[in-house]
């Protein structure tokens, strides 16, 4: 409903115009942004997903997920994206008390959490390839390979930015700037963490018990 | 042998017999392109306005600035698009019996695709996302948007893609697979051309842009609203332009993935939408359509945000049922995204669904309908002027009812069997994107243009624009439903029943009349500005309007209000010009603004590079331009010279020169 103003507050002769410095009333509208690149970033994830479902049975003659799933690897590989989230908390924790080395050995703890995540995550595909289960195989192999492969390569991602920000911290340390994007990066993380226990719920370990 | 595998390695695919010097049509075309743009260059040589292009528009972050270009961007892309409309209705108004017309088969193919694709991707996206970007930050008296440099990117990024389309005519082909790319024919093993490619790598190119644009926008819409501007006070502009953005984050990521699939299929053999081991074709046309039909809400809400300024503003009357239109958009915005089955009940999957989708996809005509009549009582007892943005809003209401009820004609499950893929469907979907979005884009162009430009568009002009537009329309249209009630369908270039060419050339004369519209439409604009004294506009306000960029000069300064102002109506400046609010005369601030960078224009360039490369299997370039746009992007984030302040003493030079600009007193 649109409201008809108040006769009192009419009569008050209202302001029109900020005639003083209005800088200070916005927060940065980043953090917005980044939480709505984050929802449509889980749309494309959620796209994945459905055609996951659609074609998690279409084997074509095929391997099945209980012939090829490693499931004590992928637990190891849960575990590790797990604990970097951890560690990344750690890192946040650090950049409210101020201290930029802390922050910087976190943050390389995550880093290198997260390139133990992708390289036995590649240890995996090598696997099933050399198997001949290959993304070519069949349906299920593609929706397989195309979900988890989209998951690692933001997990990639992240390590780079993980790696620019070292850079940045060390060059011109905890300023509004940075503490932003490690609040970015930061939600991003944690994101490819939910993001993984969908695939690891639903790819892993229903594919073990279809 | 070396020299052929070397010639491989350089230039992947790409061959002499890859351009189509044997086609004279097209070379007639890549001639007169190759002169325009010669002739073009030259120019800007001459008068030496490289630097000024570059400084004042390429690098620019300025919203309006941005809205401008994708309007320009938009307007070239429509001239494309209906020249290729206009080839298809001179195919088909002589192809009957005996004469096969004078398009192959495999040309008419790329025809009817690159029309569809160039008229929805890079005319109405950049039309819609052109107008928002230039009218929003000012109605929510914002200085810019969101992320400046976030805005320039998505517009260059739109322009590499609608490049790389126009690549795809001189170099290589275009998909014939229809405007969706639709599988099996989009295949490798039915397209094994460059064709998809294109296609694929154009769209994702752009389709990032209009992804990161939509966050950006709707950031600005919650964020940055002026003081005292309530979610339930901001102009229904706004409004509809915050659901069609919203709408588009949630349906463009669909989009990008499902291309992604069809380019694993194409590119390293996966199985997605394969007609063998394990794919599904079907998959494909579900999820392009989860994009595609709220794709046509993306595009109406904010033309229905338009027409309700324009109408409000031109009857002299506050906008009839705001909260119910306000409403309205929100129901459509929900609702459009629970009917994309409807575009292929045929597809067999049931009585039980193919009912909940055309129960759904009838539902929406409900608060459709609900617009109208606020449109209509608005009107009602108003003062209306019949200024050319107000003749648009009357001739839309004219022509999209009738595009609604055969939409819901179709909704009918059982109905659209009989008419599925006909030409009735294609008159529909014409009847409501031209009669809806066309009109609602020229109606906010000629109503926003002073704004713009600081001068009015020429009447006269504007009127023969008008009326190619909506006669033609309906000429051109109405036989098109007739044949395609009697059975004929769609994409189609040769038709043996030869009492069917009379409607043909009905409709093909429908056509020249439209472009007869065109024409006038160019030659308004060219006419305005060789006129623009004798049209401008000295107040900021031509049209006695009720929302806050009329409340500015025209065109605005860059940081467009000196003074933030404070909203306490939903009219906010019709509130303020009632109680005499004055602008204050001194006193003024340095003032917060982003810096201009050309590192949109750079980004974009690199990603056009590298979906030419990928098109073209140039592996070696494609990484190089991968690499590049990766290590640019990463330096991008060590430039620490983003903003700065307009000092005191140029704000005031400013505002001084422009106060002969301003409605007195105001």
């Amino acid at each position: 409903m649109a409201k008809i103003p108040h006769p009192a507050a009419a009569e008050q002769a209202p302001t029109f115009y900020v005639t003083e410095d209005d800088h200070a009333h916005a927060g940065s509208p980043t953090i917005l942004g980044f939480w709505i690149y984050l929802m449509s970033d889980a749309l494309i994830f959620a796209t994945l997903f459905a055609t996951f479902g659609v074609m998690s049975t279409s084997f074509a003659g095929g391997p099945s997920p209980r012939e090829i799933f490693e499931l004590p690897l992928v637990a190891l590989n849960t575990a590790l994206l797990l604990i970097s989230s951890i560690t990344y908390g750690f890192a946040m924790l650090a950049l409210d008390g101020g201290k930029v080395r802390t922050v910087q050995a976190w943050l390389l703890v995550t880093g290198l959490l997260g390139a133990a995540f992708v390289g036995v995550e590649l240890f995996e595909f090598g696997t099933l390839i050399a198997e001949g289960a290959t993304p070519q195989r069949s349906g299920f192999l593609s929706s397989f390979f195309t979900l988890v492969s989209t998951h690692g390569l933001h997990v990639t991602v992240g390590i780079v930015w993980i790696g620019v920000m070292l850079v940045q911290l060390s060059q011109s340390g905890a300023t509004p700037e940075n503490r932003r994007r490690l609040l970015c990066l930061s939600m991003f993380w944690h994101f490819l963490d939910v993001v993984w226990i969908g695939v690891f719920t639903f790819v892993y370990l229903l594919g073990m018990i279809r | 042998m070396f020299d052929q595998s070397l010639a491989k390695t350089i230039f992947g695919r790409l061959t002499w017999e890859s351009f189509p010097y044997h086609e004279p049509i097209l070379v007639g075309t890549f001639a007169v392109v190759v002169l325009l743009g010669l002739a073009i260059v030259a120019a800007v040589t001459k008068f030496k306005l490289w630097g000024w292009l570059w400084r004042e528009w390429l690098t620019s972050v300025d919203h309006k600035k941005i809205g401008v270009m994708y309007i320009i961007l938009a307007i070239v892309m429509l001239l494309r698009g209906f020249s290729d409309a206009l080839m298809m209705r001179a195919q088909q108004a002589i192809a009957f019996g005996p004469n096969e017309g004078y398009l192959p088969a495999h040309h008419f193919d790329q025809v009817f695709t690159a029309h569809g694709t160039i008229m929805i991707f890079f005319v109405a996206i950049p039309l819609i996302s052109g107008i928002i970007n230039l009218v929003m930050p000012l109605q929510i008296g914002a200085r810019d948007v969101a992320f400046p440099f976030l805005n320039s990117l998505s517009l260059w990024l739109t322009v590499a893609g609608a490049l790389l389309v126009m690549a795809s005519l001189f170099i290589g082909e275009f998909s014939t697979a229809g405007w969706l790319n639709y599988v099996p024919v989009a295949n490798l093993q039915n397209s094994p051309g460059t064709g998809p490619d294109y296609y694929l790598w154009s769209l994702q190119i752009a389709g990032l842009g209009t992804t990161l644009s939509a966050i950006n926008m709707v950031t600005t819409i919650i964020k940055m609203r002026a003081p005292g501007m309530t979610m339930m006070k901001m102009p229904v502009f706004c409004w509809t332009a915050l659901c069609s953005q919203t709408l588009a984050i949630a349906i463009f990521p669909t989009l990008t993935a499902a291309f992604a699939m069809l380019m694993l299929d194409r590119y390293l053999g996966f199985n997605f939408f394969t007609n063998d081991l394990g794919g599904n074709p079907m998959m494909y046309w579900n999820l392009v359509w989860v994009w595609g039909h709220p794709e046509v809400y993306v595009l109406v809400l904010p033309v229905f945000g338009i027409y309700s300024e324009i109408t409000s503003t031109f009857t002299g009357k506050r906008l009839f049922g705001y909260s119910s239109m306000v409403y309205a958009t929100v129901v459509i915005t929900i609702l459009s995204y629970l009917v994309w089955l409807h575009h292929f009940f045929t597809m067999g999957s049931g009585a039980s669904v193919n009912s909940f989708f055309g129960i759904a996809t009838m539902v929406i005509s409900i608060p459709t309908g609900a617009k109208i009549f606020n449109w209509l009582f608005t009107m009602y007892r108003g003062s209306i002027r019949f200024e050319l943005p107000m003749m648009w809003v009357v001739a839309f209401m004219l022509t999209f009812v009738v595009g609604g009820m055969t939409g819901v004609l179709l909704a009918v499950p059982p109905a659209d069997f009989v008419l599925h893929n006909s030409l009735f469907l294609v008159a529909h979907f014409h009847n409501v994107i031209i009669g809806g979005v066309v009109f609602g884009l020229f109606a906010g162009i000629e109503y926003w243009w002073p704004k713009a430009f600081g001068f009015k568009l020429d009447r006269k002009w504007g009127l023969v624009h008008f009326w190619g537009w909506v006669i033609g329309y309906w000429v051109a249209w109405t036989p098109i439903y007739i044949v395609g009630l009697m059975g004929t369908t769609r994409r189609v270039r040769h038709l043996d029943d030869p009492t069917l060419q009379p409607w043909f050339v009905i409709a093909a004369i429908g056509a020249v009349i439209i472009a007869i519209g065109i024409a006038a439409f160019i030659i308004q604009i060219a006419v305005s500005i060789r006129n623009r004294d004798k049209l401008r506009d000295t107040t900021g306000d031509p049209w006695d309007g009720r929302t806050l960029e009329w409340s500015t000069s025209s065109p605005p300064p860059p940081y467009n209000f000196a003074f933030t102002p404070v909203v306490h109506d939903l009219d906010a400046w019709y509130d303020m010009k009632q109680r005499n609010a004055g602008r204050p005369k001194d006193g003024y601030l340095p003032i917060h603004m982003p810096r201009n960078t050309g590192m949109g224009v750079i980004l974009s360039g690199l990603a056009l590079v590298l979906g030419f490369a990928m098109v073209w299997y140039i592996w070696w370039l494609a990484a190089l331009s991968f690499a590049a746009l990766i290590a640019a992007s990463i330096a991008h984030t060590f430039n620490r010279n983003r903003d700065y302040y307009v000092p005191v003493d140029e704000v005031e030079r400013t505002e001084r020169g422009r106060q002969p600009l301003l409605t007195a007193g105001a």
